[in-house]
C-alpha cells in the first residue's frame, strides 16, 4: 500500500535517512522504534510529505508520488497524522476542530459533518466534550480528540508521531486503548513510539531504526524474543533495564 | 498661568466646537487604523511569502515609511496628489495615516503570524488543507489574538498622529485648539483643554481594546 525505496533525507550536513526501504500493507500496524535521532520521526513525516525527501521513491497504492507535480494536499487527505503535541486548534471547540477539515477541504455538508464528528467523539469516549475548548482538556483527552479529528477525514492510513510521549503516565493508557481499538478495526497504522508494551501487543511489524538506517524488522515475537542483530540486542537490553 | 475657574469656563464654553473636532479626530483615527490593518496584512503576507520580489516590495515599503517623518509623508501625499486630481482633505489625511500605520502594522502582524506554533500549520496541512486555507482558518485568527496588544498600542499612536492633519487644514482637535488659542491670545488654556480631550479618547480606546482582548480570551489559550 505504501512502499518506500532507497529514501534519503538530509537536513543540511546531517544525513538523517540513509537509503530506507520499507513496505506497509493494508491493515498493517507498523511500529517504528529506535533512540532519538534515529530518523524515525523524519521517516514518518516523509510519508505524508511534511518533510521532503532528497531522493528515493515513495509509492502509494501503486503510484509513485512526484512531490513537484502531484497534488500533495489530496494525498494528505488520505493520510491522517497524530502529533506528539496534539496540535489542536485552540480557538475552536472540540467539535469545531473535528468538523473543520471535512467541511473546508472536502466540502462535506455541515450537518453531516457534525453527526460524523459526534460519532467519532463517542468512539474515543469524549461525546460530552463536544463544545469544550481544548485548553480545558487533559493531555489524554486532547490526544483522543486529535485522533478523532484525523479520523474525520476518513483516511486510508494513520500516522502517529510519538502520540503518548508528552502525556502523564496515567493518561497514556486511554490513548493506547483508543489506538488498539483502531488497529482491531483494520486501520493501517504507522506508529513511532517508545511504548514497547503497546508495540509488542498491537503491532504486526516492528521496525527498529538506528542512525538513519533500518537495523532490523520482524514480527513482535521475532523482534523481542529472537533479535538477529547485535545492535538490536543492545537496544532491547537498554530499554528493558528501565 | 490661567486660573482653574478660567480653564473650566472655557472648557464648558467650547465643548460644542471641540466635540465636532473630536469626531473628526476619531474618524481619521478609525479609518486610518482599519485601512492600515488591511494594508499591513497585505504587506505582512508579502513578507512571509516565498516570493522574493514580494518580500522586496514589502521591505522597501516598510523602510520608506519608517524612514521618513509622518508630517513629510502627509505633505507629499496632500500636495503631490492634489497636483494630479482633487482629493478631499479627509481622504488625503486618512490615506497618508493609513499608509503610515500600515508599515508598522505589517511588522506587528508578521511577528504575530510567525509566533503561532508551527505545529498548528502542520496540523492543518496534515488534514489536507492548503497553505492558504490553513493560513486563513487556523493561523490568522490566532495571530490576530497575539497581535492585539501591539495593535492597541498602534491605535493610540495613530490617534495622536492624527493631530498632524492640522497642517493640511483638517479641523481636528489640535488645529481647533491652536486656532482658538491664538485667536483669543490664550494658547495655554486651549492646549490644556485639548490635552484633556486626547486623554479621554485614549482612555476610551484602551477600554475598548481591553474588552476585545477579554472577549477573544474565551478560548483561553
Amino acid at each position: 500500500m505504501i512502499q518506500i525505496n532507497q529514501l534519503n533525507k538530509s537536513f543540511g550536513d546531517l544525513h538523517v535517512l540513509k537509503g530506507i526501504d520499507m513496505t506497509v500493507y493494508e491493515s498493517d500496524v507498523v511500529c517504528l522504534i529506535g533512540s532519538s535521532g534515529s530518523g524515525k520521526s523524519t521517516l514518518l513525516r516523509c510519508l505524508n510529505f511534511l518533510e521532503r525527501k532528497d531522493n528515493g521513491h515513495i509509492i502509494i497504492e501503486g503510484n509513485e508520488v512526484n512531490p513537484k507535480t502531484d497534488d500533495l494536499n489530496k494525498i494528505r487527505e488520505k493520510v491522517g497524522m497524530v502529533f506528539q503535541n496534539f496540535n489542536l486548534f485552540p480557538h475552536k471547540t472540540v467539535l469545531e476542530n473535528i468538523i473543520e477539515a471535512p467541511i473546508m477541504v472536502k466540502g462535506v455538508d455541515k450537518e453531516k459533518a457534525i453527526i460524523k464528528a459526534k460519532e467519532l467523539l463517542e468512539k474515543v469516549g469524549l461525546e460530552d466534550k463536544a463544545d469544550v475548548y481544548p485548553s480545558k482538556l487533559s493531555g489524554g483527552q486532547k490526544q483522543r480528540v486529535a485522533i478523532a479529528r484525523a479520523l474525520a477525514m476518513e483516511p486510508d492510513i494513520m500516522l502517529f508521531d510519538e502520540p503518548t510521549s508528552a502525556l502523564d503516565p496515567e493518561l497514556v493508557g486511554e490513548v493506547l486503548t483508543t489506538m488498539k481499538d483502531l488497529a482491531e478495526e483494520g486501520m493501517t497504522m504507522v506508529v513511532v513510539t517508545h511504548e514497547m508494551g503497546f508495540a509488542r501487543e498491537v503491532a504486526d511489524w516492528i521496525v527498529y531504526m538506528h542512525d538513519g538506517k533500518i537495523v532490523e524488522r520482524g514480527t513482535p515475537e521475532q523482534f523481542f524474543d529472537h533479535p538477529k542483530e547485535e545492535r538490536t540486542r543492545e537496544f532491547l537490553m537498554a530499554t528493558m533495564l528501565k | 498661568m490661567p486660573s482653574f475657574s478660567h480653564f473650566f469656563n472655557i472648557l464648558i464654553e467650547t465643548k460644542g466646537v471641540f466635540f465636532k473636532a473630536m469626531l473628526i479626530t476619531l474618524e481619521l483615527t478609525v479609518v486610518s487604523i482599519l485601512l492600515g490593518i488591511v494594508i499591513g496584512l497585505v504587506f505582512a503576507l508579502f513578507k512571509i511569502s516565498n516570493i522574493k520580489i514580494l518580500q522586496y516590495i514589502s521591505n522597501i515599503y516598510v523602510y520608506l515609511v519608517r524612514g521618513t517623518p509622518l508630517i513629510v509623508q502627509i505633505f507629499i501625499l496632500y500636495f503631490g496628489i492634489s497636483g494630479i486630481f482633487l482629493l478631499p482633505d479627509f481622504w488625503a489625511a486618512s490615506l497618508a495615516l493609513a499608509l503610515h500605520n500600515g508599515a508598522y502594522i505589517s511588522e506587528i502582524l508578521r511577528g504575530a503570524i510567525q509566533s503561532v506554533d508551527k505545529g498548528q500549520f502542520e496540523a492543518g496541512r496534515s488534514l489536507g488543507m492548503t497553505k492558504t486555507l490553513t493560513l486563513r482558518r487556523i493561523i490568522l485568527p490566532q495571530a490576530f489574538r497575539l497581535a492585539l496588544p501591539p495593535l492597541g498600542n498602534q491605535f493610540i499612536i495613530s490617534l495622536k498622529d492624527s493631530s498632524l492633519a492640522a497642517f493640511i487644514s483638517m479641523n481636528e482637535l489640535f488645529n481647533v485648539a491652536t486656532t482658538l488659542g491664538s485667536n483669543n491670545f490664550d494658547e495655554m488654556t486651549y492646549l490644556l483643554i485639548v490635552a484633556v480631550y486626547y486623554l479621554l479618547l485614549v482612555a476610551l480606546m484602551t477600554f475598548v481594546v481591553n474588552r476585545i482582548e477579554l472577549k477573544l480570551a474565551v478560548s483561553d489559550r
